[in-house]
């Protein structure tokens, strides 16, 4: 649905550079490092962002298969959970965030392994019950007398950007609640508690038993790019490198596409 | 009778077993660690400032009374639950003490999603309070006290229900046998003879309240003023700044543990 050959055209050049990083820094760890033919064995920890639970749980997969004597580790949780506990010494060999500002927090502590990339693209859309029962068709409904609207606070990336495209709008939107992370705003509209919540487009499609999407177009103006780096203090150091390049490689991005991400 | 008691209380006898001793100390300093460690990183220059920040007092308030009214609240219903526990035999009392204790066990979130599911706008009861009453309890304040009431009251009821098993039954033999009905004997007698094991375990209800967080944002939800009380703003500040986060915790600790030692020294007379 997204122009294909840009995308693959970028990915594989960005393969194409990690490789070579991969190729230049491979021999530092000898006891979980890849061999000769570049192909990675050993645990390769992945600390990423839980708006990627499902699309990283297959990519981690496909890894595996693509690498015998691989093992993907995945832990998932907020971003901002999974910075702090790099900044703090987890043993961690790649990080994959959902906004920029995480990210920046690990890089300025020196615990990045070169520069981080983006590998894919969020967009919010107006989660509202299955079947659309209110007829919402853009952010202006919202503020109709008596619609309860969740968002995420402002201090995590969902909010941040539902802000960014409500001023776009022009909308004044008072919700009834500021929600700690994108699942909880979510799991509000599945109660039936609000009638509606800006979320991501991919946490919309993941619950879509109980949830519909309404795209929006004030939302072009709040995309979130996720970028994804190796560890500096990595204990797989040459599986880091690989999944990171991996997850830029088409057979992954056809995964993230799937899952309603868009290409960086 | 608290005299008797202490007449029977044992006395020191020689030394503390170094068994008793070395695990008791290791337990204080795990407890306390913790906390040195929030005293020791808390950013003390910018302190007076982020104190004032009004987001800061408005969630400090609000955690205050939501706190104070929940232990209200469980007083009310938590006490004579207590007495039924303590002094009525019923068949499936066990069952009844055990089901008391679930919000114990229960992971506080998904405590939050089941009164949700009762009390929210398509729960069970939820529907029919907005239909009669047009009541709506999710995104307000009585909804935070309902949360926080729900994980705090079995402290209370175990508390309560301890206090009232050690009393002595003979006191309320003799008010029966002088003719006093069960609720007199319940108000006059009773209440006045547990009184201690009472305000412990309101004490411990209030502070269990006053820390709630994942059944307050589940049922509840965050809105700064309304539902955001200190544990959560503690933990939003958490996603973008520390410091903030600590200094918040900080007030969380001196506020409770301030409040806690006042009235352990006013109402419960511990050694």
């Amino acid at each position: 649905m997204n122009g294909r050959g840009p995308r693959t055209t970028a990915a594989a050049l960005v393969v194409v550079a990690a490789l070579a990083a991969a190729g230049c820094g491979g021999g530092d760890d000898p006891a979980t490092g890849g061999g000769a033919d570049g192909r990675v064995t050993g645990t390769v920890t992945v600390f990423a962002a839980a708006s990627l639970t499902e699309s990283f749980t297959r990519i981690g997969r496909d890894f595996e298969a693509a690498n015998p004597g691989s093992t993907v580790t995945l832990n998932l949780a907020g971003s901002s959970a999974l910075a702090n506990q790099i900044n703090q010494g987890a043993p961690a060999d790649v990080f994959a965030s959902a906004a920029p500002r995480n990210m920046t927090t690990v890089t300025e502590a020196g615990n990045a392994d070169g520069m981080p990339s983006i590998f894919a693209r969020n967009q919010l859309v107006i989660a509202v019950p299955r079947g659309n029962p209110k007829g919402v068709t853009g952010l202006a409904d919202l503020t109709r007398p008596g619609a309860k609207v969740a968002l995420c606070a402002d201090q995590v990336p969902c909010g941040a950007a539902a802000r960014t495209a409500l001023d776009a709008a022009g909308v004044a939107l008072t919700p009834v609640t500021l929600e700690q992370d994108v699942k909880g705003a979510l799991a509000k509209v599945k109660l039936g508690e609000v009638d509606a919540a800006l979320v991501y487009r991919t946490d919309a499609r993941a619950a879509a038993a109980d949830v519909t999407g309404v795209e929006f177009p004030e939302s072009a103006r709040a995309v979130n790019g996720y970028p994804i780096v190796a560890l500096k203090d990595a204990p797989n150091q040459a599986g880091a490198r690989a999944f990171v390049a991996y997850v830029h490689s088409a057979p992954a991005q056809a995964v993230l596409a799937e899952a309603g991400f868009q290409a960086p | 009778m608290s005299r008797a008691l202490d007449i029977a209380a044992p006395r020191r006898r020689g030394r503390v077993p170094a068994a008793l001793l070395i695990p008791a100390g290791l337990g204080l300093i795990f407890l306390v660690l913790p906390l040195a460690g929030l005293v020791l990183r808390a950013p003390w220059t910018t302190l007076p400032q982020r104190l004032t920040e009004p987001g800061a007092l408005t969630a400090l308030r609000l955690s205050v009374q939501t706190a104070t009214l929940a232990t209200v609240l469980c007083l009310l219903l938590g006490v004579p639950l207590a007495w039924l526990l303590a002094r009525v035999e019923f068949p499936g009392r066990r069952l009844v003490r055990a089901l008391v204790t679930v919000p114990l066990v229960l992971p506080p979130v998904v405590g939050g999603v089941a009164l949700l599911l009762v009390f929210g706008r398509r729960g069970l009861l939820g529907g029919w309070l907005d239909a009669t009453f047009g009541v709506t309890l999710p995104f307000t304040t009585a909804g935070v006290v309902l949360a926080e009431s729900f994980v705090a009251m079995p402290f209370l009821v175990i508390a309560v229900e301890g206090a009232l098993r050690a009393a002595d039954h003979r006191y309320e033999e003799a008010a029966a046998t002088l003719g006093a009905g069960r609720w007199t004997t319940f108000t006059h007698v009773t209440l006045p003879l547990v009184a201690p094991g009472l305000a412990a375990g309101a004490v411990l209800c209030w502070a269990r309240a006053l820390g709630e967080f994942g059944a307050t944002i589940t049922f509840a939800g965050n809105y700064p003023g309304r539902t955001q009380t200190m544990p959560l703003a503690v933990y939003l500040a958490l996603e973008t700044d520390l410091e903030s986060a600590i200094v918040l915790s900080l007030v969380l600790l001196a506020v409770s543990v301030g409040i806690l030692v006042a009235l352990r020294d006013r109402w419960m007379a511990g050694p």
